[in-house]
């Protein structure tokens, strides 16, 4: 079957019949073209979708203390919540199998000013792990550190428009800015993609702020993230079980909606996740639209193939030729257009792409790509379709009597 | 060589059964040369065509070479026809899209003989037809009695026991179809059996032998003195 001189007779015949061959390989050419194209930019239209929801880190909780609304263990209703430093090390204590890392958030508003320049900025208090919950990336310096904590030094890490406000070209390494009346040394730039809102906000160590207003331990609101490896489920619970944890441990009722309030990333994360998802189901749809498109018009292409070759069929039977034969020298043929032209079309498929590269950014397709392996699958599931669609109509034309075989007009 | 007893063959029309051969009781000797006459319509090409093998007979015996014809699936049919016969059909039916040497050629191909055999083997055919200075050229680009001649080259290079020609003549002129018969008689010279279907009297008249259908049956099967179509050229 696969003899040299099946292939010469096999090669004449695509050389001979160049509107046949370059119809046939044209079909798989363009079929695997468009599919590749699309869910490239699918995939790069999931990417930018990422790109926007995705910024904050998708394990965090944010922990606001509130008003109560029932009076409960004999404090009358409308009771301040505050969160103390001893609020963090509790749930440091009692929830290490779910706790990655947790961090206070100090915010205050203040003038702050280097030399003449001055202007009002927010300047929030943290604990280091801070940088990890917002994905804040340092330019230059470094971030608060432990030592930093304990020792409630006078630093400040400045956002990258604070440094552009107040220092122009100067490099603020090092030098002294005044936060309400009080100076502190530059020791880290940071830039962030939440915006330039968060590129307008100074971090210091929160003990410092603590510190400042008369050695309180009062912390406002706590940010923590837990492990990722217990998943949207163990979030849930972990959530749960904190909020019966907060209540017991600051006398809420339990049916209290108003003291405490959780923000569960996970859980927005959980509804980004689905819309992402749908995402995928579209371009997944669109490309098997493609792919099944692409299988009918190989095998249309194949029936008028085999149509057009009938009378041949007929001449070659009557020379001698087996059924066996004629359907090995249809499926050789169209098995070798089609394994040729598919990885043609899969190449220029992924050329396409990478030529697009991020030039579409503006219409919120950022850097489209496909994977090879679904790529190559795909060109594996036309070769083989092709050859299917081709083998049904071989067989029955092997089959026809040569007599009637060789009226055909 | 060939013996044919009590061949029954009819078609299915839509509703209607017409019956084509209506009991056929026909033999033919190694190294003749025989007519098959008739109108249209007596049946003549359908029994070529069944002694062919390109088509069935719905009930009877056919011997070819010793050889029973029984049980006829389209491989073995394939296999029968590349050992023992060579056809002649009246539109040629050359594959266009190869040489006068490779349409020549392509029975060997079915009898797997090596390419180097082939081309040596169909260029003494065509050189025995007279065309082996257009065995590179392509069927559209020779005149109807070339074509007719390389589809004989083509028929005689399997090297079959028997010819059969379906109105080998039936698209030439005269002048052209006497031509074709001086080659089919000097093929017959050379001790090849041959079948000739035709309709004209003339053409019948350069076998040795003429049977006669009409409506199915055999009316009239006698040995004539051949005429030589060489006077004629």
């Amino acid at each position: 079957m696969f003899s040299s001189d099946n292939w010469q007779e096999i090669f004449q015949t695509i050389k001979k019949n160049k509107l046949r061959t370059f119809l046939s390989g044209f079909t798989v050419s363009l079929g695997l073209l468009i599919f590749i194209t699309l869910l490239g930019l699918g995939n790069g239209l999931k990417n930018s979708f990422n790109q926007f929801f995705m910024d904050d880190a998708t394990n965090s909780f944010y922990i606001f203390p509130g008003q109560t609304s029932i009076p409960y263990g004999g404090y009358s209703v409308n009771r301040t919540i505050e969160f103390k430093n001893d609020d963090i090390s509790d749930i440091q204590r009692n929830f290490p199998e779910y706790l990655e890392y947790i961090t206070p958030k100090m915010h205050r508003n203040g003038t702050i000013s280097y030399k003449n320049e001055s202007n009002s900025y927010t300047y929030i208090g943290v604990a280091p792990s801070h940088q990890i919950a917002e994905k804040t990336i340092l330019m230059k310096g470094r971030f608060i550190n432990e030592l930093d904590i304990k020792n409630k030094t006078k630093y400040a890490v400045i956002g990258r428009l604070v440094e552009d406000d107040l220092f122009g070209n100067e490099n603020s390494l090092e030098k002294y800015i005044v936060i309400n009346y009080t100076a502190f040394r530059v020791i880290g730039v940071f830039q962030d993609e939440g915006g330039d809102n968060q590129e307008r906000s100074i971090f210091i160590p929160y003990s410092t702020i603590q510190l400042q207003e008369k050695n309180t331990d009062k912390v406002n609101h706590i940010v923590l993230a837990f492990k990722p490896e217990i998943g949207y489920e163990g979030a849930m619970i972990f959530e749960e079980k904190l909020t019966t944890f907060f209540k017991e441990k600051h006398s809420i009722s339990p049916d209290d909606e108003n003291a405490i309030y959780i923000r569960n990333v996970a859980d927005d994360m959980n509804e980004n996740q689905q819309l992402s998802g749908v995402l995928t189901l579209i371009v997944s749809f669109v490309g098997i639209g493609t792919l099944i498109a692409g299988v009918i018009g190989i095998s249309n292409i194949m029936v008028f193939v085999v149509k057009e070759r009938t009378k041949e069929i007929g001449i070659r039977k009557a020379l001698g030729a087996t059924p066996f034969s004629i359907i090995t020298m249809i499926l050789q043929e169209s098995i070798f257009i089609t394994v040729i032209a598919g990885y043609f079309g899969l190449f220029m498929g992924i050329f396409i792409l990478q030529a697009i590269g991020n030039k579409l950014e503006y219409y919120f397709i950022l850097d489209p790509y496909i994977d090879m392996g679904t790529a190559i699958t795909a060109t594996i599931i036309l070769i083989t379709f092709g050859a299917f669609a081709g083998y049904l109509p071989a067989k029955r034309a092997a089959q026809i009597r040569p007599i009637v075989a060789l009226n055909d007009k | 060589m060939i013996e044919i007893k009590n061949l029954h063959k009819s078609y299915k029309i839509g509703k209607n059964e017409l019956h084509v051969l209506k009991g056929i009781n026909f033999s033919v000797e190694s190294g003749e040369m025989v007519a098959i006459m008739g109108s249209s319509g007596s049946g003549k090409s359908t029994l070529l065509n069944i002694i062919g093998m390109l088509d069935i007979l719905d009930s009877g015996t056919y011997t070819l070479d010793g050889v029973p014809i029984v049980e006829l699936n389209e491989t073995k049919a394939a296999k029968y026809r590349n050992r023992f016969l060579g056809f002649i059909f009246q539109s040629f039916n050359l594959i266009s899209y190869k040489t006068a040497l490779e349409n020549v050629a392509l029975p060997l191909y079915y009898q797997k003989i090596s390419r180097k055999e082939r081309e040596s083997k169909s260029m003494h055919y065509l050189e025995k037809v007279g065309l082996s200075n257009w065995a590179a050229h392509l069927p559209n680009e020779l005149s109807g009695g070339q074509k007719q001649r390389v589809a004989i080259a083509r028929a005689l290079a399997a090297e079959p026991k028997v010819l059969l020609a379906d109105e080998p003549t039936g698209a030439l002129d005269s002048k052209t179809s006497y031509e074709v018969m001086q080659l089919l008689q000097q093929i017959n010279d050379e001790g090849k059996t041959i079948l000739v279907v035709t309709h004209e009297e003339d053409i019948a008249k350069m076998c040795k032998r003429i049977v006669n259908l009409k409506d199915g049956v055999i009316i009239n099967d006698e040995k004539i003195n051949q005429k030589r179509a060489i006077d004629y050229v």
